[in-house]
């Protein structure tokens, strides 16, 4: 009998890891590297009136808008993010120059002595400056909302989150061959490289990114990386020597891109029978100074609106909201943690409001096989909620602590969530914008080579690329090989984000080794390729939105209990029981750990990670002020993992790396609403935001 | 002038450096051993945890004076102990490192915590490594190693 692929076997990368071995950006070092150090703005919005610099030391240089070969903006979506403020800025920490030079102190000291005068303007903070709207419309929604029996509405509000990977971000960039070679921290090593070539105007065989070991990323090494790699390669071609440019925990936190912060207003159409016909809804998102990848955001976060409900008319609308604050960005989930926060806590709030059990409520709008999704796409594939619930059910003991904490003098509390995600790019995204190619090259030896992008940032495709080739060629794991991705090397296999690797780039792999496999030579060296081509079922128009817009679904439920202090209000998250439908799990270890990991930044997120600005200055600006979950802590996590594999997925996978953190937060927040007797409309839920709506009795 | 003597990973060193710099510079800039890693510059993340006359400390706030005359421990000295091949194959089986950045600072923190206590409950491991920040694993299965270890370690603490 041939083994089960979601056998866990050890991870690749673990020995070199635990045993500090594994060579991350900062331990490297190269003869005769130079330091950088950046100089921001301080004010949140102005002109650039005069720039002072002291006399320099010899060996050392500024580096800014200056010296741009070509184009001074981030090559994303947009045209607008600068490399360089050039003349004027638009939020506190805005990059203007670098200094760089061969001592540290001596590169300090520079950056203290240069005087910056601003003309300044005014900021704006609040959501009134839209850059990008977006709607949506299933059914008929004007008709639904003028029929209703009732309209039930509700605003809900999301802070920001920060992605807090213990490695700060970084590069080492040095000449080569007339151009320029980058080693960062990276999640994307074509998205570093496509920008860099536009900011330098330089070939393709000018411009080589190389992944070092990643110390955690989350979606905040996605787009991030392009801007400082961008200004590291400048430098490199102004100074002609390798250069090292790590930031320092404050600067990263102060500076790189966030979560979003979100409002979203919902509304509901109820009929005689309690049942919703109709959702409107509007999101906006701070995106900061710049669009960077915000649009995107917001996209997934408003096709996420009715989440794992089938509601059969639905107006979606959403807003990216420029402010003059720190960009915001990628972070696992990109959009869908928000919606689904309010959508779990308002179908339960819509639940309560109509007198009806919040469970079987939720159960009777849960989509099924065959529905029609928010924008009018199919639900293809057999959806498994009803058997998830069953176990979670059980396994949690929920119906029997549900009614024992409905006590409200124990101050505990038992909450559930269910919730989808969309594995891979978002509509055409994979097909259009992406193109994923991959290579596979078998050596003389039999040795087989996977030649990808994807970055292995400690969520395993190390480990399960090869094991996945290796299962399929019925070959020992070690004569697969699956280095860090060097550009040089490696095709473009799209970046390592929207948990879609294993289904998108792994089903590529798969392919190819099926193909490697029937042309396979004993000791001829062979090279198998492969492209991305969409499902022909897959039908998504931009424009309107509508369509399918993800080629397949992951599922997940999350149920959690809390014990709230009863003087200090502090939220005691004591167990959490989970179960994901991933298609199938290529390795069950790398999955559950993805769902551990998931699940504390989702708690993290609900109840503890609180970040604000003044007037566009982060008040939380290190490990002490933002608080992460530590050991002490962190919830006792039962995870299972259900199987329903996805015919075009590799053994049936699907994504699983979002999945894990979109749907908790209003699990714990539910919990919390059992254990306090009021209800939550904003997170993180900490303890002061607690008392105040311990202290209003109008709740 | 004064020279700051101590003990590394079992070999003597002298070392003429100003007394103020920082231990976490000296053991990845001066002595090249990088695998206590750089996670906040502060001492709250434990990513550069090392042991100093066996008791764990942060050595990015720990300045070079402190080291004077004791002896220290990195993760360079002790995987090659008996005690570090238990905890990595516990590691290993539990999936207990994921982007490893922190993982050698928890390595130290177990021993830490193993040679006070070779049996530890559950409390008694969370408490253990509250110093130490994961942002990766949600600490279950550095928890689970931990057990591991403790279990078919036994003995070695």
């Amino acid at each position: 009998m041939k083994r089960d692929i979601s056998k866990s076997i050890d991870n690749v990368e673990g020995r070199e890891k635990i045993s500090g071995e594994a060579i991350y950006t900062s331990d490297i070092t190269m003869e005769g590297m130079l330091y950088a150090k950046t100089i921001r703005s301080t004010i949140a919005k102005g002109r650039i009136r005069h720039i002072s610099i002291p006399s320099m030391p010899k060996g050392y240089y500024t580096v800014d808008a200056a010296d741009i070969p070509a184009e001074n903006y981030v090559h994303m979506l947009h045209e607008d993010w600068p490399v360089f403020a050039e003349n004027s800025v638009n939020h506190i920490g805005e990059p203007i120059m670098l200094i760089v030079g061969p001592d540290k102190e001596v590169i300090k000291d520079i950056v203290g002595d240069v005087k910056i005068t601003y003309d300044e303007q005014t900021p704006v903070f609040d959501l009134s400056d839209s850059h990008k709207a977006l709607e949506f419309t299933k059914g008929n929604p004007k008709h639904a909302f003028k029929k209703a029996h009732k309209i039930i509405t509700y605003g809900y509000e999301t802070s920001y989150q920060e992605q807090t990977y213990i490695e700060p971000q970084g590069f080492i960039g040095y000449p080569e061959n007339d151009g320029v070679t980058l080693i960062g921290s990276i999640q994307c090593p074509y998205y570093v490289k496509n920008a860099v070539k536009t900011t330098m105007g330089m070939d393709d065989d000018k411009v080589r990114v190389i992944q070092a070991a990643v110390g955690g990323a989350f979606g905040g090494k996605e787009e991030y990386p392009s801007l400082i790699g961008c200004q590291l390669a400048v430098a490199v071609a102004k100074v002609g020597k390798p250069i090292k440019l790590v930031f320092e925990r404050e600067e990263d936190m102060e500076v790189t891109t966030k979560r979003h912060p979100a409002k979203i207003h919902m509304e509901a159409a109820v009929d005689e029978t309690g049942h919703i016909r109709g959702i409107r809804s509007h999101i906006g998102i701070d995106g900061g100074a710049y669009m960077g990848l915000s649009q995107v955001v917001l996209s997934r976060g408003m096709l996420a609106v009715t989440n794992a409900y089938t509601i059969d008319h639905v107006n979606c609308k959403g807003d990216v909201y420029l402010t003059n604050t720190v960009p915001n960005g990628a972070f696992r989930g990109f959009g869908a943690p928000q919606m689904i926060f309010a959508i779990e806590m308002f179908i339960n709030h819509i639940a309560e409001d109509l007198g009806e059990n919040p469970l079987e409520y939720k159960m009777r709008h849960m989509a099924a096989q065959g529905d029609l999704t928010a924008t009018g796409g199919v639900f293809r594939d057999p959806i498994l909620l009803n058997e998830m619930l069953e176990t979670i059910m059980e396994d949690s003991a929920y119906h029997e602590k549900h009614k024992a904490y409905q006590d409200p003098d124990v101050f505990k509390g038992i909450g559930m969530s269910w919730f989808l995600h969309g594995c891979g790019f978002t509509g055409s995204g994979e097909q259009e914008k992406i193109r994923a190619r991959i290579r596979l090259k078998k050596d003389d030896k039999d040795d087989v080579h996977i030649l990808i992008a994807a970055v292995d940032m400690g969520q395993g495709p190390k480990t399960t690329m090869r094991k996945l080739v290796a299962s399929l060629l019925e070959i020992p794991i070690e004569n697969v090989h699956f280095k860090n991705p060097d550009t040089r090397y490696v095709t473009d296999s799209g970046p390592t984000v929207a948990s879609r690797t294993m289904m998108v780039v792994g089903g590529l792999v798969a392919r190819a080794t099926r193909k490697l496999s029937e042309q396979w030579v004993s000791g001829q060296e062979l090279v198998v390729e492969e492209s991305y081509r969409q499902p022909d079922y897959v039908k998504w128009d931009q424009d309107t939105m509508t369509g399918d817009a993800y080629p397949a679904y992951s599922w997940g439920i999350n149920v959690t209990e809390v014990a709230v202090d009863p003087n200090t209000y502090e939220v005691k998250v004591k167990d959490m029981w989970n179960i994901y439908d991933v298609g199938k799990a290529i390795d069950e270890r790398v999955v559950l750990g993805q769902a551990d990991g998931g699940q504390a930044q989702a708690v993290g997120y609900a109840t503890l990670e609180k970040m604000e600005h003044n007037a566009g200055k982060l008040l939380q600006k290190n490990l002490t002020d933002y608080i992460i979950p530590t050991a002490a802590d962190t919830p006792r996590m039962h995870n299972k993992l259900i199987d329903n594999p996805y015919p075009l997925g590799p053994y049936g996978a699907k994504g699983a790396g979002e999945l894990t953190l979109v749907g908790g937060a209003p699990s714990v927040a539910l919990a919390i609403e059992q254990a306090i007797g009021r209800r939550i409309y904003k997170i993180p839920a900490t303890p002061e935001h607690l008392m105040e709506l311990m202290n209003h009795e109008d709740h | 002038m004064k020279t700051i003597d101590f003990i590394l990973n079992g070999k003597p060193i002298r070392s003429e450096l100003s007394a103020d710099r920082r231990f976490l510079d000296v053991l990845r800039k001066e002595l090249g051993l990088t695998g206590a890693k750089e996670g906040c510059g502060e001492g709250e993340c434990g990513a550069c945890s090392v042991l100093l006359d066996g008791k764990i400390v942060q050595s990015c706030i720990l300045p070079l004076a402190s080291v004077d005359g004791k002896t220290v421990m990195t993760i360079e000295g002790y995987k090659k102990t008996k005690k570090f091949k238990a905890i990595e194959t516990a590691f290993l089986k539990e999936g207990a490192s994921q982007c490893g950045i922190c993982t050698p600072g928890m390595v130290m923190a177990t021993e830490y915590l193993l040679k006070n206590n070779p049996a530890p409950s559950y409390d008694e491991i969370r408490h253990g490594l509250s110093g130490n920040l994961c942002r990766c694993t949600g600490y279950n299965m550095i928890f689970n190693a931990i057990r591991r270890a403790a279990k078919e370690g036994e003995g070695l603490w």
